[in-house]
């Protein structure tokens, strides 16, 4: 029945768009030029002097790096595509951070092979689970410039995480720290409907999608 | 795992001019299993080459309507809203997936042992998540004390305006404040600017209270609602934004 729908005197306005940009949005997504703010609740705002990024969990030995600390990290910018659930996507975002296996560095992961989904903490309260195997091998980052300034609160600053490969629920504002666990749990809005995974371009939007 | 949400044609069954630029409309369904007041669905056009373009609404109508209202705000130059409101007539179909978001929601059953008031700040079609939750507050013969904060750019723009008038004319434990920023009526005697810090320190409840506050509308008017009731001693957690961006057409 959905396949043969036509909504009457709908034309649409997308396939004015360049050819070989159309082909990086995902389904059910268009672009946009600006950047829209979404977030369930307050923007948290931490100073940086008691700002920490802690990497915890069934790990053997807890990490931590101070704002100080994380800034000395090896950073990368690198240029991506965003997609956001609410339908919105944004070509060539430039960001700025640190790569999350060089976080992992520290982690013994191959001595913990059970040890395989994270899930990401922030002020606030948010959270979100992700499979490790989403974040590792230049997947995922932790990222504080975004277009060559200090991310801004309201974008998730002073850090947040960045998987552009799934849905931007994913990519956690106000990230604090990791937690790594066997098992995976849904997180914040995993827990409100929406998928576990949240690929965008197999449209796993909702629960069951 | 959770059964996939599915799309459903729905029927126009009526559609109503609520301001010069936004219009509700109201949609029979065949297959729909009832809603929490604050939650949306996906609405999706299909051309006739197949293109697609998606886009979410929050649902305005309560749990207990027969009929799924969804309210619509004309962008200017968007993709969505202009053929919703200027191309589609009673009897046309669309299609749309629900009910979607389980966090911006409020259940009279749920906050009736709480008991703590409620605290509601809109800001243009913002209102429409906000209107479900005050019509299922009005079925429910729920009576928590309830206030809502509700900016709009001129009398004219006032999304629901008879209906919210007279909701509250018949209950005194509802109470509803406008504000106009743009343009007043000559007899005007409300607030007449932007919400800030002073208009929410007269209108939303003590922090002492223990309210919840939902607020929704354009991201600015949502980050100062959420950091002002911060500054005013609000619990984070009981603060629920719900952000309508520009690009939301």
């Amino acid at each position: 029945m959905a396949e043969q729908f036509i909504s009457r005197g709908f034309k649409g306005r997308m396939r004015e768009t360049d050819r070989a940009l159309k082909e990086r949005i995902p389904p059910g997504q268009y672009e946009t030029k600006e950047f829209p703010v979404l977030s369930a609740g307050p923007t948290p705002r931490t100073s940086l002097e008691r700002w920490d990024f802690s990497i915890y969990g069934e790990i053997a030995e807890d990490l931590k790096w101070t704002w100080g600390e994380f800034l000395k990290l090896p950073r990368e910018t690198f240029t991506v595509d965003i997609h956001c659930v609410t339908k919105w996507s944004k070509l060539d975002t430039v960001w700025t951070g640190v790569a999350v296996d060089t976080l992992l560095e520290g982690v013994d992961l191959d001595a913990q092979p059970t040890v395989s989904y994270l899930m990401a903490f922030c002020d606030g309260g948010y959270t979100t689970n992700l499979p490790l195997a989403d974040v590792r091998n230049g997947k995922a980052w932790v990222v504080y410039e975004y277009d060559g300034r200090p991310l801004a609160p309201e974008h998730g600053g002073p850090a947040r995480l960045l998987v552009p490969h799934l849905y931007f629920w994913k990519s956690a504002k106000w990230v604090r720290g990791f937690k790594l666990v066997r098992e995976d749990r849904p997180g914040f809005w995993e827990t409100a409907g929406y998928h576990n995974h949240g690929d965008p371009w197999k449209e796993q939007r909702y629960e069951g999608d | 795992m959770a059964q996939q949400l599915k799309w459903q044609l729905g029927t126009v069954v009526e559609i109503r001019e609520e301001t010069p630029r936004a219009k509700s409309l109201i949609l029979d369904l065949p297959d729909w299993t009832t809603h929490l007041a604050g939650q949306h669905v996906d609405v999706r056009l299909t051309a006739e080459d197949g293109y697609q373009a998606q886009r979410s609404y929050s649902i305005a109508s309560p749990p207990e309507d027969t009929y799924l209202m969804i309210t619509v705000d004309r962008i200017e130059g968007g993709e969505v809203s202009p053929y919703l409101t200027d191309e589609l007539r009673v009897g046309d179909q669309v299609e749309l997936r629900g009910p979607i978001g389980g966090y911006f929601v409020w259940d009279s059953r749920a906050e009736k042992n709480d008991g703590s008031p409620l605290f509601l700040a809109a800001g243009g079609s913002g209102i429409a998540p906000l209107m479900a939750m005050l019509r299922h507050r009005a079925n429910a013969g729920n009576k928590v004390p309830t206030r809502l904060l509700y900016s709009s750019r001129s009398y004219e723009e006032i999304i629901y305006r008879e209906e919210l008038d007279r909701l509250s004319a018949n209950d005194p434990s509802l109470h509803v404040i406008h504000t106009l920023t743009r343009q007043r009526p000559q007899n005007w005697t409300g607030y007449g600017r932007r919400i800030d810090l002073a208009m929410l320190a007269d209108t939303a409840w003590p922090p002492a209270e223990k309210p919840l506050a939902f607020t929704c509308g354009p991201t600015a008017l949502v980050e100062a609602v959420a950091d002002y009731l911060l500054e005013l001693g609000y619990e984070p957690g009981r603060i629920k934004t719900e952000r309508f961006g520009p690009t939301g057409g």
